[in-house]
């Protein structure tokens, strides 16, 4: 198992120039091509503010403009969620590759995270553009979490795509499985509420037991919330725990691996 | 010198799931069958107990049927798939020609494909920059290449492939069935390909059912069935021992077929029922109704055809004939009563159903006088000058005006086979003789 995780740094040439291909293929034959990395959170963040602005104008002062504070929790909930779907089916899509090459199999669903992660990072010059013309700079001692929240996603994403991919082989129900799981996921993290409410504080052991919860408040107070960064511990608890994890799920996958040529 | 593929002992078990146990996460759940269910319940064996070794620099060659295992064997020795049991070991890198093109991404271009391909295969950019232009110039697309992949012709798709896998520069090559995706002059670039291969001390493995191909280039040849190595060694020894099984079980084909037909024909019109026998199954003349393809069987069974046999020139039974061989239909008949009139007539058909000859004893002006008892009628060619192919044979003993004692319509099944692949109906005895300057080299 180990061995096979270091030759995964042996792939990184491939893992690159597969992801490069991913974000290529991606918009190929659309007439704003990579663009629309842009303009798909700048349209979501459009819709927000209206809605949010206008329909059920928000009462809370600390969460003004409200769907700035919604769009720093959606767009890591974004490259997760999609990350994970795509993920699932990525040993199936690349079935060819596995039962007709010698290929590490692995590298699917990690080239699907980073894709994403590369999206995810467009999706924020977006975001970064409305911080300041809404004049919300965030502090830069707090930017400095910034990426660290970053590596704790990736490795926690990366994660459960190796674990979802492997099973996925196996019971293909799970791709419908985790789309509606993913959407009760998305409830049940504070992105679209502020935790701070006192409604979710009545059930916060449940909300702490939720790994993306400790993200999502991360990121919002990285990038919306002046003042220190409070949920710091929980942040780094959750780094801690998605090695092992991640340790736990590239297991998982080693051990399926011999039966992916035969059962995709 | 050394063994650069080895094989040694090796089995291959695929599993068989019985499916709807394992189809749903959720029924898993329920019956608590997950670990169950993970375990097969039926397996397959690909290949059983197979040894062998190619040593470095040689080429070899793997024959057997369809399902035999020999892509088995070749997955296995590209480490895609692992063996149940036994050891795989190959020295050096492998390129493996198994599925060209397998992961070329359709939406970008042939240029990006070929470095993200050969980055796959394990060569680095610097690597695959140097040997681009090579690439190209091989797979002949030096005006497409940047044109999307799905845009290119299925040979096209493959000549890039294939252009790709063999510049990766292998010790071991493996080769599976690609030869037969180019036309003529990319295969031939593809053999130079080897023969350059060869030179290089680079060893191939060469998956086919291109049996020329095989004595021709290989320095030695696996003959697999049923995942069972059956022969190994030279390769003109080996394929005709394969070529000989394949004879073999094609003769016990013919002989299923013919018993079958036999079978679905027999007592219908046995000499009570051929009262109720429809009037239009009883051709009056059988020579209008000749080329009528049906089969069947019919007459008033005063006199019955009860057997028929095929024998090569060997004298042994036979339903396989070589272009050319001596062979003899025995035709055995028991007559009820005596009878001063009979004829009897024999017929060959194609698979088309075209008629190739008919014939029988009153055409060929034989006055009938009597007949009795058991008897015989062998009709005997000295050499069967038909092209390859599979025949259905009529026989029949009817009257003189053609009223049938029993006629067997396209019964009867042989299988003429032929190293020359002319084509046609018959092979008349025939040369070739040249005047002027005309002259041929070896044979390719």
């Amino acid at each position: 198992m180990f061995s096979n995780l270091a030759n995964l740094l042996r792939y990184r040439g491939l893992i690159s120039s597969l992801v490069a291909r991913e974000l290529k293929a991606r918009y190929r034959g659309s007439m704003f091509g990579f663009f629309w990395s842009f303009i798909n959170p700048l349209l979501l963040l459009l819709i927000y503010s209206f809605v949010f602005t206008n329909i059920i104008p928000n009462q809370d002062d600390k969460t003004k403009p409200y769907a700035l504070f919604m769009f720093c929790g959606i767009l890591p909930w974004t490259w997760f969620a999609t990350s994970l779907s795509d993920a699932a089916g990525s040993l199936l899509a690349g079935g060819n590759l596995i039962k007709k090459v010698l290929f590490p199999a692995e590298v699917l669903p990690i080239v699907n995270v980073l894709a994403n992660m590369v999206h995810f990072f467009l999706g924020l010059t977006i975001l970064i553009a409305f911080l300041i013309f809404y004049q919300k700079m965030p502090d830069p001692w707090d930017l400095v979490w910034f990426p660290i929240a970053v590596a704790i996603q990736l490795v926690f994403s990366t994660a459960l795509g190796l674990l979802l991919a492997a099973l996925t082989v196996h019971f293909r129900d799970i791709r419908d499985i985790l789309a509606n799981l993913l959407t009760l996921w998305f409830f049940a993290t504070p992105i679209i509420y502020p935790h701070f409410q006192a409604n979710v504080q009545k059930f916060k052991p449940l909300f702490n037991a939720n790994p993306f919860t400790h993200l999502a408040i991360s990121y919002q107070e990285i990038l919306f919330f002046h003042g220190p960064i409070g949920h710091w511990k929980w942040l780094l608890g959750l780094g801690a725990a998605s090695i092992p994890l991640f340790l736990v799920c590239y297991w998982v996958f080693d051990r399926l691996r011999d039966s992916f040529a035969e059962a995709v | 010198m050394t063994a650069a593929i080895e094989l040694t002992n090796v089995s291959k078990l695929y599993r068989k799931y019985s499916g709807r146990q394992f189809s749903t996460l959720k029924s898993a759940l329920l019956q608590r069958s997950i670990l169950k269910d993970l375990r097969p319940n039926e397996t397959f064996p690909a290949l059983t107990d197979v040894s062998f070794a190619v040593s470095r620099g040689s080429t070899y060659g793997v024959i057997g049927r369809n399902g035999s295992g020999k892509s088995t064997a070749l997955k296995l020795v590209a480490g895609i798939t692992k063996p149940t049991s036994g050891t795989v070991r190959v020295d050096g890198r492998i390129s493996a020609l198994i599925e060209l093109g397998a992961g070329f991404h359709p939406e970008i271009s042939g240029r990006e494909n070929v470095y993200i391909n050969g980055i796959m295969l394990g060569l680095t950019k610097r690597q695959i920059h140097e040997r681009f232009d090579e690439i190209v110039e091989f797979a002949e697309l030096r005006e497409f290449i940047d044109a999307p992949v799905k845009t290119y012709s299925s040979g096209m798709y493959m000549r890039l492939g294939f252009a790709v896998a063999i510049n990766v520069d292998p010790d071991v090559l493996l080769v599976d069935e690609v030869l037969a995706v180019g036309d003529e002059g990319f295969t031939h670039k593809c053999l130079d390909k080897f023969s350059e291969f060869r030179r290089r001390n680079k060893t191939i493995l060469l998956v086919t059912h291109s049996l020329n191909l095989v004595e021709k280039f290989c320095d030695e040849a696996l003959w697999l069935d049923n995942g069972r190595a059956m022969n190994h060694g030279d390769p003109k020894r080996v394929v005709g021992a394969y070529l000989s099984a394949v004879e073999q079980s094609e003769e016990q084909l013919m002989a299923a077929t013919t018993a079958k037909a036999l079978r679905e024909h027999d007592g219908q019109a046995g000499p009570v029922a051929q009262e109720g026998q429809e009037p239009q199954e009883q051709p009056a003349d059988p020579t209008t109704n000749m080329f009528e393809a049906t089969e069947g069987r019919w007459g008033s069974r005063e006199v019955e055809i009860t057997a028929v046999s095929f024998v090569a020139g060997d004298g042994q039974p036979s339903h396989i004939f070589h272009s050319g061989d001596a062979m003899a239909v025995t035709v055995s008949v028991r007559a009820k009563h005596p009878v001063d009139d009979f004829v009897f007539g024999i017929g060959f058909f194609n698979a088309e159903g075209v008629c190739c000859y008919g014939t029988n004893t009153y055409l060929e002006e034989m006055n009938p006088e009597r007949l009795a008892g058991a008897a015989e009628a062998t009709f005997l060619v000295d050499s069967l000058d038909l092209v390859e192919g599979t025949y259905k044979v009529d026989v029949a003993v009817h009257k003189r005006d053609g009223a049938p004692y029993d006629y067997h319509r396209l019964l009867y099944t042989f299988r003429v086979k032929s190293r020359v692949h002319d084509v046609g109906i018959y092979r008349p005895k025939h040369r070739w003789r040249f005047a002027g300057d005309v002259t041929f080299g070896a044979v390719k």
